[in-house]
């Protein structure tokens, strides 16, 4: 018990550590890497309480794929970061206020709730026996039975995302010589050659 | 010392007080802004899935997948539109995104 506690402390600290360093730190590049740390000790509380397959899935999602993008549209722009820092510490007075009522509201939630004496009882999807089934397992087990249309609209979800990134980003350069396959190959010889017959003395 | 469901419910409310506030402080830099908004999903994940083990309701995890779907798509949607403004103006000030108002 000592220990998953020590490790929870660990993980979480490093976690708000780390959430810290990417609203403040001053490179982007820097912030995306502390997003990535973030992520990577979230997965690890996330095996800590038990849900393996969420953590495996934050990792290959979160840092395989979202964080990889945000490093690559961070290195692609060219931007001046030193400008963007100006005026910093001008929204921190009210950015400060609202995080704080924030707090305090999540704090007042905490303090005065309560747990109903019947929740274990009415659980729409009871967590099977870890001896038995496997996190993976239970999940996989109504991922495509009970919540299939929601696995299905997730799916599209992502094909629009996928769909809507690509059109969003596509463009047509003007001045960009391309080669154009189907233009070569349909050259005939008849059209390019001609057998000129040059008079001695005359040129062309 | 056993850690309980308002530990991980209290990590949860420090991270997504961090995303509102990286939000308020970096007006300038949207991909700092959108970083923010992938930290606060990241505590309403951690949120899911803590009420999830705790309660013995595996519903939870499975809709803490969902968030993790929506908000890959939300990612990738909201850099190419960074790609593209960046591309139209040259600059990723969020103070200079006026150009849509009537």
């Amino acid at each position: 018990m000592v220990i998953q506690a020590l490790i929870f402390y660990l993980f979480a600290s490093i976690t708000v550590a780390s959430g810290v360093m990417v609203i403040a730190s001053r490179n982007p590049v820097h912030s995306v890497l502390y997003l990535i740390l973030a992520f990577f000790n979230a997965a690890g509380l996330f095996v800590l309480i038990g849900a393996e397959f969420l953590a495996m899935i934050l990792v290959v999602v979160y840092v395989g794929a979202v964080a990889v993008l945000f490093l690559f549209v961070v290195m692609m722009l060219d931007i001046n970061f030193v400008q963007l820092r100006e005026g910093f510490l001008q929204y921190l007075p009210i950015g400060g206020l609202i995080g704080l009522i924030l707090l305090v509201e999540l704090g007042l939630v905490f303090g005065t709730w309560v747990l109903a004496a019947d929740v274990a009882q009415i659980a729409a999807l009871p967590i099977p026996a870890v001896d038995q089934v496997t996190n993976t397992e239970a999940i996989g087990r109504v991922m495509y039975t009970k919540y299939v249309y929601l696995f299905q609209a997730s799916g599209l979800v992502l094909l629009v995302a996928m769909i809507g990134a690509i059109v969003l980003t596509l463009r047509q350069r003007e001045g960009v010589r391309k080669q154009s396959i189907a233009v070569q190959n349909a050259r005939r010889r008849e059209d390019v050659v001609a057998t000129v017959k040059v008079p001695t003395g005359g040129g062309v | 010392m056993v850690i309980g469901l308002s530990h991980y419910l209290t990590l949860a409310a420090i991270l997504f007080t961090l995303g509102i506030f990286g939000i308020f402080l970096n007006r300038k830099n949207v991909i700092i802004i959108l970083m923010s908004v992938e930290l606060m999903l990241l505590a309403v994940n951690i949120n899911l899935v803590a009420f999830s083990a705790f309660m013995g309701d595996l519903v939870g995890q499975i809709f803490a997948m969902l968030v993790l779907t929506v908000a890959a798509a939300e990612a990738a949607i909201g850099l190419a539109i960074l790609v593209v403004y960046f591309r139209n103006r040259g600059s990723i000030a969020v103070e200079d995104i006026n150009m849509m108002k009537g």
